[in-house]
């Protein structure tokens, strides 16, 4: 039997004893699953990226082959990046900062918070959805919903989703519509803050925006750090609205080519398996670098209590 | 204990009594302002379900949501589909939902209970390996993986899309359930094995049945995640009898077009009814579980 030492801090100290047998046990189903269909893939790819590869016949080893393609003669790919890069850099800065302003109102205390936050969420829950996607569709559309409001106000609008200069704009409003999810967590995050510091900053006669920017910024900026992490790497993988509002091909004109839309044609339309695991490498590498930049230049903005 | 901890949460989730922080005239205004925001919000569903009543032609001309012809037969239209009843789509989704959900509790449960509370050589390598594959992009496994099922002659089956679930490959839960497990007090596991218990008894009849809350969050977006999912289905399944929700959406839409609105959008009305009723149903553990994990939609 373990003996038990009582410490200063209260906290009980015992003997390790290990329990391997029953870790491996317990841990059996993960394992297997991380070697299958994570680590093992991995490697696989990471291989399939220098060869050419049909499915059908062996692989061959090119070399930097397809990454020579990527860069130097596949204006698509380039163009799947430029489209990527866009929908990222624009639509995440802009739903988190629709999620951070709504959060706040919500957090002074209003009457129906509840009403308001399942309400702004709803849309979150739905957001990545065919069904979603197939309404954006007809929302978008010359006829749609869209131009239907603008003509009350005398605009005769376009078919949003069939001009390449806005067709990749309908993408980033559909994301943009889902900033419940990170307002939750905004929320979440208001609330941990004491109100006092609120009180005593009033006390002292500092402006809301002084408040603002002196209190609520820096407390919630781990918060905010969360969730432009959480949501760069999930807008860097978006695919199924770009695939139904283009019918698959990423038009008009390749203005909403999303690099997991060029990687789908690439690898399962046109079975080049190779150049597939190297597009999705090269995504790992492109996302990875943001966020290592992200969280680089984190320490000069984040702030974790002292 | 668990329920303390929920009380927690749920203090922090909760709405505030209204302050007395506002100026005059500025609360009426902030109402105004997100009365305006929710509306925008919920709008387009609420166009979508008026206009599945409406005739195909009176959906692009009447902006108004109340149908001049009401006409309930796009319903029937849709869901005798191209050349597959819908139903059949929603059985298939249902399925491999339901597969996904069971795999998920009973895989995830195992792995946090050994992370959380049991002693073994290599459990922080193990740990943080466990953290780091919630951050890959799924695209670079999706490759070899699908060479894989072929090599299995998994493609056009249900198997890649529910069998991988019951080894563990969603981290998210794992870390939500680890985190629970941690909340608890660990006398109970002591207890439990003063009483002779091994760790799979205190896991089967402790632990277990007082993660409720969190298996609750996980077969909810489990369910949400898989219903919702259309990358994989669309590569795995090929075959009209086997197809899903989204998969069937697609292929009505790709056959009629832009002609057949008012059925097209009685389908995506239909296709959205599952995860709207367990919102409403379970409305407070889904905004938790997104304000405690990142868990999104």
């Amino acid at each position: 039997m373990a003996i038990t030492y009582p410490t200063i801090g209260g906290r009980r100290r015992r003997r390790t004893r290990y329990q391997n047998g029953w870790a491996l046990a317990f841990l059996a189903p993960w394992l297997v699953g991380f070697l299958a269909f994570t680590a093992g893939p991995m490697l696989m790819s990471l291989y399939l990226a220098f060869t050419k590869y049909d499915l059908l016949t062996a692989p061959k080893w090119i070399g930097w082959g397809n990454f020579g393609r990527m860069f130097g003669d596949d204006p698509l790919f380039l163009q799947s990046l430029k489209v990527t890069a866009i929908y990222v850099f624009v639509g995440t800065p802009l739903s988190l900062a629709f999620a951070l302003a709504v959060a706040v109102v919500l957090n002074r205390g209003l009457r129906g918070l509840d009403f308001y936050r399942s309400a702004i969420y709803l849309p979150s829950l739905f957001g990545g959805s065919v069904a979603i996607a197939v309404l954006w569709r007809k929302v978008f559309n010359g006829d749609g919903l869209f131009n239907q409001v603008l003509a009350l106000v005398g605009i005769h609008g376009p078919s949003w989703i069939s001009e390449p200069h806005t067709a990749l704009g309908t993408l980033i409003a559909l994301e943009v519509w889902q900033f419940g999810a990170p307002m939750v967590i905004f929320l979440a995050g208001l609330r941990q803050i004491p109100r006092e510091f609120y009180e005593a900053a009033q006390v002292d006669g500092a402006s809301r925006a002084r408040q603002f920017w002196s209190i609520t910024m820096p407390l919630l900026s781990p918060i905010l750090f969360f969730n432009l992490t959480l949501q760069l790497i999930r807008s860097f993988q978006a695919f199924a609205p770009a695939f139904i509002i283009s019918d698959g091909d990423g038009g008009p004109a390749d203005s909403t080519l999303f690099h997991s839309l060029y990687l789908y044609q690439e690898g399962f339309v046109n079975f080049d398996m190779g150049y597939a695991a190297a597009m999705a490498w090269m995504l790992v590498l492109l996302a990875g670098a943001v966020v290592a930049v992200n969280f680089i230049f984190s320490r000069y903005w984040v702030h974790y209590g002292d | 204990m668990a329920t303390e901890r929920l009380t927690a949460i749920r203090d922090r989730v909760d709405s505030r009594p209204a302050t007395s922080r506002w100026r005059p005239g500025r609360r009426l205004l902030a109402h105004v302002a997100l009365v305006a925001v929710t509306l925008v919000m919920l709008y387009p569903l609420v166009w979508m379900v008026a206009s599945s009543f409406k005739p195909t032609d009176e959906i692009f001309s009447q902006p108004g949501l109340i149908p001049r012809h009401f006409q309930p037969s796009n319903y029937a239209e849709g869901w005798k589909g191209v050349s597959t009843a819908f139903s059949i789509f929603i059985e298939n989704s249902l399925f491999i939902s339901v597969l996904a959900i069971v795999g998920n509790v009973i895989s995830c449960s195992l792995a946090a209970y050994a992370f959380a509370r049991l002693n073994f050589i290599g459990r922080r390598i193990a740990y943080a390996t466990m953290l780091v594959t919630l951050m890959l992009p799924t695209h670079v496994t999706l490759v070899p993986q699908y060479i894989l099922f072929n090599k299995l002659g998994w493609v056009n089956t249900f198997y890649p899309l529910f069998v991988p679930h019951f080894f563990a490959v969603d981290a998210f839960f794992v870390l939500l359930m680890v985190q629970f497990i941690r909340s608890l007090p660990r006398e109970l596991d002591e207890a439990a094995r003063l009483d002779g218990c091994s760790p799979w008894k205190t896991y089967r009849y402790i632990v277990f049945p007082l993660l409720r809350p969190a298996l609750v969050t996980t077969i909810i977006f489990t369910f949400i995640w898989t219903y919702n999912d259309f990358f994989k289905q669309l590569i795995y399944l090929n075959d009209v009898q086997l197809f899903t929700v989204p998969l069937g959406l697609r292929q009505f839409l790709d056959s009629t077009g832009d002609s057949s609105w008012g059925p097209m959008l009685a389908m995506s009305t239909l296709a959205l009814v599952p995860p709207l009723v367990l919102f409403v149903t379970f409305q407070r553990q889904i905004v938790d579980g997104v304000a405690t994990s990142g868990l999104k939609g």
